[in-house]
């Protein structure tokens, strides 16, 4: 799960982080008067989405007046954002975040991940900082330092000083090689106690002062542990979600929209994903991925139909099951229910394997619903496709 | 002959007594799986399917020899459930469990790494393991299995069951079929199982069924190029999986323009591998690896 930056940095506030001083705002009044309470001449108005490239797709800009800050926040609030990251429809901003100007003498990178080959978490630092990190990765690999943190036994300093050795090259005085060390601790911390997957400062700034500032934040919490993290859970904001991924979640199901005119409901992650490859194979487009889960009930059905049936760039339905805990024939009384519940007038082909899957196909024929059947995955792609054409 | 499990493997299944671990104990034993008990604090001393039910699995491994163990418990307690069944001397562990926060498992694959090495760790989030006709711990539906000698690593559920029915299908059978798992950090990866699967004479070839998310199928191409001498036939799910998004499975998703199916595919076919771009060839293929070796 994404949060906001405003609410990543008040998290890094909390976990002794510095960050700019700034306040949320969620309309044009509310940010001139937080920009009044934060003083200065010069504030930075930043919206927030949950994506990437912000900047570069006019996101954040920097303001020189009350009035500027007014008319900034009153061009962005409402409006979608389409950065690199966020697909042509772009994301909504419902609030910007309002700043204290800084002036920047270095940026660095710094992060904390999840290393899944080596299954730990990995402490990643670089003085390419305010670059993409994959590009900085690939280009210049040598800016770029990583330490692998034991779970057990935690950070441990020598491995902050290791990190520091790259800081002491830039001319880090005494003040901010402490600071460092200490944001590096207070990142670790937050990340164990948080359960996050994810912590990103980019970049990571040094001041004219020499302070280090945290200029951006991002954190993603693992979705699996948001049942221990219940303050975390509670900013889960459906906005930034496509709508119809939203109400997937309020059915338990997994569910991600594409571009493509051929829906798919499919029994298991990796079942779903191959009948999306197969439709596209067979030289259509799937409409989406939908896992329906191990413990499908014919309610669950339904509700992945109407889900399904809310894009209308959809043509065709297929249904994909290997019965092994869910029974075909319960399947199949779901997507009778889901039809004539649906009143749906789209082509559907059912492919239906596995546990109880005469009876299934029994049901599908006794039904009198104009339902194609098919033996096997590549057959229900081919069928669907043609239908979708039709 | 088989890997890691048969017909003598004496099993225990912790979570026993909830509603998940009754329904695939049930299933297990009609099978014919060599359950001998099971575990779920504060129920020691009582009966369950016919079987004893156990406090503790140190308890449950003293009353019953047992070496191997299914996990069905709920998410927040799976993790200790693992370390439990390892600290007792269990030495094969399949956790079925969806779900475990990944802090959680960084420590549990730590802890068994440096101090439980022997320990087998199936999963977690996976649909188990199963040595046709000998021994069933996992949810898989056990009716699509044939003994035979085809050995399938997958981190899949409803797709194993895909490789395998096409194996039956085809007539040559499953050695022993094993779903590593679909979270990002599990036990046993595929190089893990190719060894086993080299080293088992009963098993002349192996299915491997990726999908998108991580470096494992990369890995495994480097340690077949080297290591295995058995045909082996590769499926990757996700080919069609848009960037950043997680399919899923907590493991599936390509972060930062790694670990796509495109990639995977290109690696293991550089590594002598034989591919099935479409999953329904699966059975094809690895029929044609043997016929014409």
């Amino acid at each position: 799960m994404n949060i906001h930056e405003y609410q990543a940095k008040q998290l890094f506030a909390d976990y002794g982080i510095p960050v700019p001083a700034g306040h949320a705002a969620w309309n044009a009044e509310e940010a001139k008067q937080h920009a009044v309470t934060l003083g200065g001449e010069a504030w930075m108005v930043k919206a927030q989405v949950h994506a990437g490239g912000r900047g570069k797709a006019g996101g954040v800009q920097r303001t020189q007046s009350l009035d500027e800050v007014m008319e900034i926040s009153q061009r962005l609030i409402g409006t979608q954002l389409v950065t690199h990251q966020t697909g042509a429809r772009g994301q909504p901003i419902h609030c910007v975040l309002i700043e204290n100007t800084t002036t920047i003498k270095s940026e660095l990178y710094l992060s904390l991940l999840v290393d899944r080959a080596a299954a730990r978490v990995a402490m990643i630092a670089s003085r390419a900082g305010g670059m993409e990190i994959e590009e900085v990765a690939a280009k210049t690999p040598e800016k770029i330092i990583r330490r692998t943190i034991d779970p057990v036994v935690g950070i441990q300093s020598y491995q902050c000083r290791e990190i520091r050795e790259m800081a002491f090259a830039l001319g880090l005085d005494a003040v901010g090689r402490k600071q460092l060390i200490s944001i590096l601790f207070n990142l670790y911390r937050l990340f164990v106690d948080k359960d996050l997957s994810l912590v990103e400062i980019n970049p990571l700034i040094i001041t004219e002062q020499g302070d280090l500032l945290a200029l951006d934040a991002k954190i993603n919490i693992d979705d699996n542990a948001l049942y221990r993290q219940k303050d975390l859970a509670g900013l889960y904001d459906s906005t930034q979600e496509d709508e119809k991924e939203h109400r997937a979640r309020q059915f338990d199901l997994n569910y991600v929209a594409l571009d493509g005119e051929i829906a798919c409901m499919v029994n298991g992650a990796g079942l779903a994903m191959a009948t999306m490859d197969v439709i596209k194979m067979q030289g259509g487009a799937p409409a989406n991925f939908l896992d329906v889960g191990g413990g499908t009930t014919a309610d669950r059905v339904t509700g992945a139909f109407k889900i399904i049936l809310s894009d209308p760039k959809v043509k065709a339905i297929l249904v994909n099951i290997f019965g092994g805990i869910v029974r075909c024939d319960l399947i199949a009384e779901g997507v009778i229910h889901a039809i004539k519940e649906t009143a749906t007038q789209l082509p559907v082909v059912v492919r239906l394997e596995g546990t109880n899957v005469e009876a299934g196909k029994a049901l599908l024929k006794e039904s009198g619903l104009s339902v194609m059947e098919a033996d096997d995955l590549d057959e229900a792609a081919k069928k669907a496709v043609l239908a979708a054409k039709g | 002959m088989s890997i890691l499990v048969d017909a003598d493997t004496k099993v225990i299944c912790q979570g026993f007594t909830g509603k998940q671990g009754t329904f695939h104990s049930e299933q297990c034993l009609a099978y014919g799986t060599g359950l001998v008990g099971g575990v779920t604090p504060g129920r020691g001393g009582q009966t369950h399917l016919g079987l004893p039910v156990f406090d503790t699995v140190r308890e449950a491994r003293k009353a019953t020899d047992a070496t191997a163990s299914m996990i069905y418990v709920p998410a927040p307690f799976a993790a200790d459930a693992i370390l439990e069944a390892a600290k007792a001397g269990i030495k094969i562990i399949a956790c079925i469990t969806e779900g475990i926060p990944v802090l959680e498992m960084l420590k549990v694959k730590t802890r068994l790494t440096d101090h439980y090495p022997q320990v087998r760790l199936i999963g977690p989030n996976c649909p188990g393991i199963i040595t046709p006709g000998a021994c069933k711990m996992g949810i898989m539906p056990g009716f699509v299995h044939q003994p035979g000698s085809i050995g399938i690593i997958s981190r899949s559920g409803t797709l194993t069951y895909e490789a395998v029915a096409q194996t039956t299908r085809c007539g040559l059978g499953q050695s022993t079929s094993i779903g590593i798992g679909g979270d990002p950090i599990h036990g046993m990866n595929f190089i893990d199982c190719l060894e086993l699967f080299q080293q088992d004479p009963q098993t002349e070839g192996v299915v491997i069924v990726g999908e998108i998310g991580g470096t494992d199928e990369e890995e495994a191409a480097d340690y077949i190029k080297s290591s295995i001498t058995k045909p082996v036939v590769a499926y990757i799910a996700g080919v069609t999986a848009p960037a950043g998004k997680r399919m899923g499975h907590a493991g599936a998703i390509i972060a930062g323009g790694k670990g796509t199916a495109q990639d995977k595919f290109a690696a293991l076919e550089a590594a002598g591998v034989t591919l099935a771009r479409n999953p329904t060839e699966i059975g094809d293929r690895i029929l044609e690896c043997l016929n014409n070796p």
